[in-house]
């Protein structure tokens, strides 16, 4: 009973932190170009990120 | 990437380099400032498709000193640039990046305007639907440790954790349905968000009242669960509507913005088409569109007037002549005056009629709309019955209060929220493979009510596209030579002669254009000239009709082509396949009758209508619907968006005009006709998914309603019942995909001497 206490908020944390990661995710626009996201791995470029 | 355009296609495309990019004023215009000296310009590059593409296009930008960044976006197809406005003290000229995406081989256009709202309210969806997952899974993963034997302390310290998570979702996500629910009820009407709501809240509200009294039972995941599966199907209803859109918008072809006004001192002035008042000089050059009505002052031209009468032929004008807003100038400059401002012109004329034709389709219902009228009061006054009934017969309001809410909870629209969305999706996904796309929900519902078909001439049955058709019986050194004079005009017959001849060698000496007339050059043979026969041949012979370009040499005929506009491939057997799908098919056009004639009895098509207006199409469809049929229209032209508008449900090729595209509900990419039979049946595929999807749902709730009515609707039931509903939903729409392909139309020719497919494939 008492390693709940822990545990709980432990698990609504981890999950909490998924939940904002997608947020972050989607408000950087990752999801805006599916399509150009999964060529856009096949392209060997200088391996920096482009900023948009 | 062999799959690549800008290899194969690059040598043709760079050689049409010089038409059609916008002009820089207009792109200026078209851009936004983002402060800091950089502005940000939007371009719809419909020809990307891969991967080599992207950096095809993202390389040869990033290598222009001006541009700070440059994204491709393949899902849209547009490209987004970011540049400086000036660099080293000289200001950039935005038709410099447009240019380069030319260079690479691809076409750049500007999009209308009004269609960059982004779409905000998808992102609120697929938040809410994040928010609500996330209780959704931790609220069951507490409700499954309490099912299995938590005891009383625990079981209320999962419950007050339950309560917490859930009160913030549910306020987050629920909006959309509260907000829903009260605009219904503000004005006396309901819909399927009203049962949602109440069921929502009524659910919380108890499951709260039973902790605080340290109940053994609490709601909680099946209100946030309720939740989850609701806003699955919203958004994917939303994406539905949304997604299509934006393709059809990226493919947008640029209609004019501005133009270039002669003041009366002389001095020229860029100006937007609002503000380009009657009377007012306007300098239109070849290649661009007429932005308002007018009347020659000076010089003469071809008039590409599809738009008008849909008709390929250019037509030739000279001084004193009226010409339309919209029409394409084809070979010469004109300088006009205007005779009509913008918004009284041909196109806003065009415009007013698919305004009026509107009503026709705004009074039809969606499907989930016209189920949700019966269903909503329905669940309601089973939920207020079984609550009088269980007070009537124990008296005990908590526990009838706690079966109502069990009703409420069982019975709400949880499947036929996803019913209806997540088989359109899968439809449209198969439709998009197809080559097909789709805007609206409802206009698979409307394709698969149809009865008849009203298919437009030119541009739809046809290619729109004038071809040689006597190429074996001439000289081919003529026709080289022919090719070779027809490289410098932008005539659409110059153009059919170069593509018949294939490479064609340059001809040396002075080559002039002679608008309304042909092409001259003056070469050490003598003087070429390729044109009409009235002017190839020094008057010589009647002018025949546009279909013919004679060649000759020193006025002495050299060769004469022969030209035709030629089927659409898989016309015929499209005109077959409708009429085994039970279907009529019939031509609405606005060219002469012969014509028409003629195509209607190669296709077989026994009802057919000539010279109509755009208003004479549209009063067509309008007298077909009044017969009590529901037609598909199928058409390209400006002159056909009205009729398409006034029609149940219509259809346009990628390659139709702006409007036209628009106007549609259908656009379908590949020229081959089968589209259209293949739309239609995938539709009626997708109609009877739905009403199967219905079926379950009633089904479910005709087995569970009962057991809730009876107080045998235990927490877990209830969470059981309505996951199972909404996946046994969602199982049956995922078998539209796997139905047979065969009727999907196979991808475009790439054949040696074809044009370069224009559209995405």
């Amino acid at each position: 009973m008492n390693t709940l206490i822990y545990l709980i908020p432990i698990a609504l944390f981890l999950g909490a932190l998924g939940l904002a990661a997608f947020l972050w995710a989607l408000k950087s626009g990752q999801y805006e170009d599916l399509d150009g996201a999964s060529w856009r791995v096949l392209d060997d470029g200088d391996g920096k990120p482009e900023k948009d | 990437m062999s799959c690549c355009a800008a290899g194969v296609e690059g040598a043709l495309e760079i050689e049409r380099a010089g038409q059609g990019l916008p002009a820089s004023e207009e792109l200026w215009l078209a851009s936004r400032a983002l402060g800091d000296g950089l502005r940000q310009t939007d371009l719809s590059v419909p020809g990307v498709h891969c991967g080599a593409c992207i950096t095809t296009i993202e390389g040869a930008l990033r290598k222009r000193p001006e541009v700070e960044r440059a994204r491709v976006n393949l899902s849209s197809r547009r490209v987004s640039v970011v540049w400086k406005e000036e660099l080293e003290g000289r200001r950039t000229d935005p038709l410099e990046i447009a240019r380069a995406i030319r260079g690479c081989g691809y076409e750049a256009h500007l999009f209308a305007a009004g269609e960059e709202e982004g779409d905000v309210l998808l992102k609120q969806l697929i938040r809410a639907v994040a928010v609500s997952g996330f209780a959704a899974t931790n609220i069951m993963l507490l409700s499954v440790s309490v099912w299995s034997g938590a005891d009383a302390a625990t079981r209320d310290l999962f419950h007050w954790i339950s309560a917490m998570i859930a009160a913030p979702a549910m306020i987050y996500s629920g909006r959309f349905f509260y907000q829903s629910a009260w605009n219904a009820l503000r004005h006396g009407r309901t819909n399927m968000d009203v049962p949602i709501a109440l069921a929502v809240t009524l659910s919380y509200g108890m499951s709260l009242h039973e902790t605080i009294s340290h109940g053994a039972h609490a709601w909680f995941d099946a209100s946030v669960t309720l939740l989850f599966f609701l806003l699955i199907g919203r958004t994917l209803d939303h994406m539905m509507r949304g997604r299509a859109r934006s393709a059809i918008s990226g493919l947008a072809r640029l209609s004019p913005r501005g133009a270039t006004i002669v003041n009366s001192d002389g001095s020229r002035d860029y100006r937007p088409v609002d503000e380009i008042r009657p009377g007012e000089r306007l300098l239109v050059a070849a290649g661009e569109r007429i932005p308002v009505d007018g009347c020659v002052l000076s010089g003469a031209t071809d008039l590409d007037r599809s738009v008008v009468n849909g008709e390929s032929a250019p037509v030739a004008v000279s001084v004193g002549d009226a010409v339309q807003a919209g029409t394409l100038n084809l070979t010469g400059p004109l300088t006009l005056e205007a005779t009509a401002a913008a918004r009284d012109s041909f196109l806003a004329e065009i415009t007013g009629l698919m305004e009026a034709a509107e009503g026709g389709r705004a009074r039809y219902r969606r499907i989930a709309d016209r189920a949700a009228r019966y269903y909503s009061p329905a669940v309601h006054l089973l939920a207020l019955l079984s609550f009088i009934g269980w007070m009537l017969i124990e008296g005990d309001v908590r526990h009838a209060m706690l079966i109502a809410v069990a009703v409420l909870i069982i019975t709400c629209p949880c499947a036929l929220g996803l019913a209806v969305p997540v088989v359109q999706v899968v439809a449209a996904g198969r439709l998009f493979q197809g080559g097909v796309m789709v805007k609206d929900g409802s206009a698979m519902e409307r394709l698969a009510e149809i009865d008849a078909v009203l298919l437009d001439k030119t541009g739809t049955l046809t290619m729109g596209e004038p071809r040689l058709t006597n190429a074996g019986e001439v000289d081919p050194g003529a026709l080289a030579t022919a090719a070779a004079l027809a490289l410098h005009s932008r005539h659409p017959i110059a153009t059919a002669l170069h593509e018949a001849s294939g490479a064609a060698q340059p001809l040396g000496g002075e080559i002039r254009e002679i608008p309304g007339a042909g092409i001259e050059a003056e070469t050490s043979d003598g003087v070429y000239r390729l044109g009409s026969r009235a002017f190839a041949c020094g008057g010589a012979g009647a002018a025949s009709g546009q279909s013919e370009a004679i060649l000759s040499l020193d006025g002495r005929e050299l060769a004469c082509f022969r030209f035709e506009d030629r089927l659409r491939p898989a016309a015929r057997e499209t005109v077959e396949d409708l009429s085994r799908l039970g279907l009529t098919a019939g031509i609405l056009s606005g060219d002469r009758e012969p014509v028409v004639a003629v195509l209607a009895r190669r296709l077989g098509i026994a009802t057919w209508r000539s010279e109509l207006s755009p208003r004479g199409k549209v009063e067509a469809c309008a007298a077909a619907a009044e017969g009590g049929h529901r037609v598909l229209m199928v058409g390209d032209g400006i002159n056909d968006a009205p009729a398409l508008r006034a029609a149940h449900v219509s259809m346009a090729p990628a390659t139709a005009a702006d409007v036209g595209r628009q106007a549609a509900d259908f656009v379908f990419m590949h020229q081959s006709l089968n589209a259209v039979p293949f739309a239609i049946e995938t539709s009626r595929r997708a109609g009877r998914l739905i009403r199967q999807n219905f079926a379950l749902a009633i089904g479910y709730n005709v087995i569970a309603v009962p057991v809730a009515i009876l107080g045998y609707a235990t927490p877990l039931v209830a969470a059981i019942a309505m996951s199972t509903s909404s996946l046994i939903v969602v199982f049956n729409a995922l078998r539209l995909k796997g139905l047979g392909t065969a009727a999907a139309p196979e991808s475009p020719p790439r054949a040696a001497g074809l044009r370069p497919v224009r559209s995405a494939s």
